[in-house]
């Protein structure tokens, strides 16, 4: 399907089930399924429109992404249509159909919409200002043995007219969000847009939670994916791209979503990711550009920093962690031994003390619990998320490369048929020089795409760092507030109860 | 250099209460503590310097005091364990409050040592502590002659007589209650300075985060890059308030109730010994009052005599045991309630200092964003 786009006027036979306008656009939604939206499919005024097929549609179906080269109107009420025909948009198939899928591996299909129309998204801010709030809650454990899963509630509370209520919820299960994931990272990383990365599976975990077991450590377990899950929900919607892709809005509205069949750990689509990784670390090894750009090497060079610093940075505070637990346990015993203490204790009064004092000790052991989890869930998660990020950012700056290789490619492909062109003219083989003539046309096209696409995602990525870099700014912030909120309220207490402590302290006679 | 010590009837020429070790001297492997105490008549200081053996010098004087009638029965001030200056980790569990800090926790207890002794009715008349605490010359090191009680860890085969059942209800139950007593007070001692090291684990690792936040500081004109690397150095300084807070509680911790757990343990094994040396006193009775009562005619008086000499022994020991008993129960409740008093005030401020800290940090954030 790809190809196609780069062939002015097309005749794929890749379209021929697409050609009944009808059909359009439950198959086009499939095509959304793989690739990004051909044709912006954002309304972000608050004019609602019905179903309608205009010019979009109307014309030479056969050539579906004709327009993609043009400004498309953002009036455009296809995502409309997306979503109120018909029963929930989950006739969306998970999977595409084949045609659609096949070219993609070992393809970038960037042309297939114009990034220019994604940059008019981004800057014009409509009637809506950013305002959603996404939380992820109530696990609930679902069916029994190694078939259990977690599912999770998702409420969504927002007043952008991107959505058809104000305060909706939907349950989801962990591979759900996998499944976003893979489908977003699909479209759009390859174009320059850093994907916030899914949390992590733990086969370990799950496994403690199917089998039962209802200690402390699978509810720690539960309750950190139940944040993972909440924090990777907000940074995606905080990107104005991907908030109004359909499949992040069918994620959050619809109720019915079909299973993501291909996240599953050892499937054959992960073993086919595997390879694909493991080739893609090849390439990067043997690709060596020029760079005639040096901001991207400064800003290669300055990721490759802060991934070593977070990770240092992430390390020191799971130590902390660490300590702060132990000190909580070691709270908790100095507090039984004062009890003790102070039972076998014969003057009153000291006796009475003591016993206080192993009750203050038992509420600072709460506190250092308290602490711990603050340090946990504020500091050594966000630590985390940025390390796991920043993956996503390198793998951008590989897409470029790679989109790079390829325009290269093209230029020398170019390059050796003008060569084999030459030679033909001074034989008498007419067929064969119109042939090769139509694929020197051809390659012309490509390299002026490649040369385009490259631009292109050098622009992107020039804006996702920027945002990037404002958004590391203001996570951090809001997380140290919360922290230190935390810390004067610890202290606060800790004043309460030493005040509470010394008049019996004094009172001993 | 003096050869021997006569047991006078002196008083000390020092006031008591205020006697302090203020200084520790390291020459190599070697300490020196430098201890002052105030004059009793007219101003003026006297400044001694002394090493561990001259602390055991005084000490072995003290426990040679035979000709002191109801010697046995006194509860000796215990004597803090050596410190060494590179300390093995055995000894350094050994010390527990005492091996922390920079020496000053070893100090106060070699303080409360000398204070003890000084104020001891009965101990204070021996010369040996008007001249450790006043004599500009070092005192004798020779060895004095052999220390006459038995150490209950040397006596292993004595062990069996510590639970010799008693004559009388009052000693049997102050040594029943002392058996628990000194478990307990053990247990909370050794708890609780696992709760300041793992404070201290925790100052460090803040002090860690603090110096690596200073890594990700950014060069750069970019005006996002210059917000996060003030985040970075702000953050920064919020993490080294956390260290100095958490120093400030284990020092807290250290020098309170930490020293209070730890003198308190020290006594009661002191008080164990003592107890244990009058019970062997009274094994010691009972074995001459049978040995005199089947002795035969010609071993009779001889017996007898033994009998009365152990008997008096005996009484007198229970005399001062009672009274020592009594003052140290007072003590024990003095030194704790001051333990705790004095803990909890200093929490309590430096509670108090680290909220306003916070607080600062949090207005300087939140007027960031």
């Amino acid at each position: 399907m790809a190809d196609s786009i780069r062939d002015p006027p097309a005749e794929n036979t890749d379209f021929q089930e697409l050609e009944d306008g009808e059909d359009l656009l439950p198959e086009s939604a499939a095509a959304r399924e793989s690739q990004p939206a051909s044709l912006p499919a954002v309304d972000i005024s608050t004019k609602t429109n019905g179903p309608k097929q205009d010019s979009l549609f109307d014309e030479d179906t056969e050539d579906l992404f004709a327009e993609a080269t043009e400004e498309v109107s953002l009036d455009s009420p296809e995502r409309d249509v997306l979503l109120s025909e018909g029963p929930s948009p989950a006739i969306t198939p998970i999977t595409p159909p084949i045609s659609v899928i096949t070219p993609r591996i070992g393809h970038a299909h960037d042309d297939m919409f114009t990034h220019s129309s994604f940059d008019e998204i981004e800057e014009e801010d409509g009637g809506d200002s950013f305002d959603i709030h996404i939380s992820v809650s109530d696990p609930e454990k679902v069916g029994d043995g190694m078939n259990a899963y977690m599912a999770y509630k998702v409420t969504t509370k927002t007043s952008m007219s991107l959505f058809r209520q104000k305060d909706f919820s939907v349950k989801r299960r962990f591979s759900d969000f996998l499944g976003l994931h893979s489908k977003l990272a699909s479209k759009y990383l390859h174009i320059g847009y850093i994907v916030p990365p899914a949390p992590e599976k733990s086969i370990v975990g799950m496994t403690k939670v199917k089998v039962g077991k209802e200690d402390q450590s699978s509810n720690e377990f539960v309750e950190k994916r139940r944040s993972a899950l909440e924090r990777y929900l907000m940074r995606t919607v905080k990107h104005p791209i991907l908030l109004k892709d359909p499949d992040v809005l069918q994620f959050l509205e619809s109720s019915e979503l079909p299973r993501a069949v291909n996240t599953q750990a050892l499937s054959s689509a992960g073993i086919l990711r595997m390879v694909n990784k493991a080739a893609d670390a090849v390439n990067k090894m043997t690709i060596k550009m020029n760079e005639s750009d040096a901001w991207f090497e400064e800003k290669q060079q300055h990721f490759e920093n802060l991934d070593a610093q977070l990770r240092k940075l992430h390390a020191s505070v799971e130590s902390l962690v660490c300590h702060r637990k132990e000190l909580s346990v070691n709270t908790a015993q100095f507090a039984k031994s004062a009890a003790m203490l102070g039972n076998s204790e014969d003057h009153t009064a000291l006796s009475r003390a003591l016993s206080q004092l192993a009750e203050v000790e038992e509420k600072i052991d709460q506190l250092h619990q308290d602490q711990a989890n603050a340090d946990f869930y504020l500091f050594s998660e966000l630590l985390g998320d940025y390390v796991r990020l920043i993956t996503s950012v390198k793998g951008v700056f590989d897409q470029r490369m790679k989109t790079w290789q390829k325009w290269q490619d093209s230029q020398m492909l170019l390059q050796k048929k003008r060569e084999a062109e030459a030679k033909l003219q001074f034989t008498n083989k007419p067929d064969k020089l119109q042939q090769t003539k139509d694929e020197i046309k051809e390659l012309e096209g490509k390299v002026q795409q490649g040369e385009r696409d490259f631009e292109q995602i050098s622009k992107t990525i020039r804006k996702e760092v920027s945002r990037f870099e404002k958004e590391r700014v203001k996570d951090f912030k809001m997380i140290i507030v919360k922290y230190l909120e935390s810390l004067v309220q610890t202290q606060q207490q800790l004043i309460k109860y030493w005040e509470a402590f010394l008049p019996e302290a004094k009172a001993i006679s | 250099m003096m050869e021997e010590v006569k047991d006078a009837s002196s008083f000390l020429s020092v006031q008591v209460h205020n006697i302090k070790v203020t200084e520790v001297l390291q020459d190599g492997d070697s300490l020196t503590f430098i201890i002052v105490s105030q004059k009793l008549s007219g101003t003026g200081e006297f400044h001694v310097d002394r090493t561990y053996e001259d602390f055991e010098w005084l000490q072995q004087h003290l426990f040679s005091q035979e000709d002191v009638p109801g010697i046995q029965g006194v509860i000796f001030p215990p004597l803090p364990a050596r410190l060494q200056v590179n300390p093995s980790s055995k000894a350094l569990k050994h010390l527990g409050f005492l091996g922390l800090g920079e020496w000053q926790p070893y100090c106060k207890a070699l303080e409360a040592f000398l204070r003890q002794v000084a104020a001891h009715s009965v101990l204070s008349k021996n010369r040996a502590v008007e001249i450790f605490l006043t004599s500009s010359d070092p005192p004798g090191r020779q060895k004095v002659k052999k220390n006459i009680f038995n150490r209950l860890s040397q006596a292993v085969e004595e062990m069996r007589k510590e639970g010799h059942k008693d004559v009388d209800d009052f000693f049997q139950t102050k040594r029943d209650h002392n058996f628990l007593l000194t478990g307990y007070t053990k247990m909370a001692s050794e708890k609780f300075l696992d709760v300041v090291l793992t404070e201290q684990k925790i100052a460090v690792a803040c002090g860690h985060f603090s110096t690596a936040l200073h890594l990700c500081v950014e060069q750069g004109e970019n005006p996002e890059k210059q917000d996060f690397s003030q985040v970075c150095v702000k953050l920064s300084e919020v993490f080294n308030s956390i260290k100095k807070s958490m120093t400030s509680t284990a020092m807290n911790d250290m020098n309170s109730l930490g020293l209070g757990l730890d003198l308190e343990t020290r006594y009661q094994e002191a008080e164990k010994e003592m107890l244990f040396r009058r019970t062997c006193k009274l094994v010691e009775l009972q074995n001459a009052t049978k040995n005199a009562d089947k002795a035969k005619p010609v071993k009779k008086a001889v017996m007898e005599e033994a009998k009365k000499a152990t008997e008096t022994e005996f009484r007198q020991i229970c005399e001062v045991a009672k009274k020592e008993i009594i003052q140290l129960e007072s003590k024990h409740v003095e030194t704790l309630k001051q333990a705790l008093v004095q803990w909890c005030e200093k929490q309590l401020l430096t509670a108090k200092e680290s909220a306003e800290v916070y607080s600062q940090h949090l207005q300087t954030f939140k007027r960031m964003q």
